[in-house]
């Protein structure tokens, strides 16, 4: 039946919403973990998420696969760091600390990782919501005419 | 007089079918509402419905070559590609997305409630054939 693919669409939204959050997570920890070398200072991470044609429909459709129901989902391509600058700070006390006494802070912008949160987070519950939905209907299909 | 369910179903059937591919569509959308590129899409209902109605379009399965499977059985559903379309976005972002998570959430509660007439339209005329069948 194919309403059950809306349980995969679906699916694939929470798993890379919830990728999405593992980096804000990821980020946010590591927000001061300072270095003394800045090309291995922690760079911030973020996803970049990317519509996948479902296989099957695209290989037996043809002639035009984009314009089909309900054949896509959505996938995470690949993690990217963020080439911004790392910040330097001048700390001789720090253990990490180079020859020059200067520290390398990552380039984490602690603003940014909160706001993407909670745009991941209502993403989410929006994915969460429609799986709910899709269900109670299909349960109600299920007891037509009873 | 024999009776032909489809017919005594009417519209109903076709309908319930629809709104399913769009209850898809729109759970799409909202997947992929922080993808870049994606553009959002919707089923033009009438069109489709008129599609999926007309006397051939649900079951027939056009193959040219043998061993080929007909593009309608690949979801189970009918084949409405002609009445899916590209939503025009009020707001389109920087990224090339044009998924508006509102819009879509709106649409999909509208389809819920749709697909839940619907389905009463179809227990209650299916409740009339067994009152008729008990004669109770």
């Amino acid at each position: 039946m194919s309403s059950f693919k809306i349980f995969d669409i679906a699916g694939a939204g929470l798993s890379a919403q919830s990728v999405r959050l593992n980096t804000v997570a990821s980020n946010l920890a590591n927000a001061d973990s300072v270095s003394g070398d800045p090309n291995t200072v922690y760079k911030a991470r973020h996803p970049v998420f990317e519509a996948v044609k479902n296989a099957v429909a695209a290989q037996t459709l043809g002639a035009n696969p984009g314009m089909r129901a309900a054949d896509t989902a959505v996938r995470v391509r690949g993690i990217v760091e963020s080439t911004a600058a790392p910040s330097e700070r001048y700390e001789p006390g720090n253990p990490l600390a180079n020859a020059d006494g200067n520290v390398y802070s990552p380039n984490v912008n602690v603003i940014e990782e909160m706001t993407d949160m909670i745009s991941a987070s209502r993403a989410y519950q929006n994915n969460v919501e429609v799986m709910n939905t899709s269900k109670d209907l299909l349960l109600a299909t299920l007891k037509l005419g009873s | 007089m024999p009776l032909n369910l489809d017919t005594y179903l009417g519209v109903s059937a076709q309908a319930l079918k629809v709104q399913s591919q769009r209850t898809e569509v729109l759970a799409d959308n909202l997947a992929n509402v922080d993808t870049p590129n994606y553009k959002a899409r919707d089923i033009d209902f009438k069109a489709a419905l008129a599609q999926a109605g007309s006397a051939d379009a649900p079951l027939s399965l056009t193959t040219t070559t043998p061993g080929q499977i007909g593009g309608a059985s690949a979801s189970g559903g009918p084949d409405i590609s002609g009445a899916l379309k590209y939503r025009v976005p009020l707001a389109p972002s920087l990224d090339g997305n044009t998924v508006d998570a509102q819009m879509e959430q709106a649409a999909f509660a509208d389809n819920t409630v749709r697909y839940q007439a619907t389905l009463t339209f179809l227990s209650s005329r299916l409740k009339n054939l067994l009152t008729a069948i008990t004669g109770q």
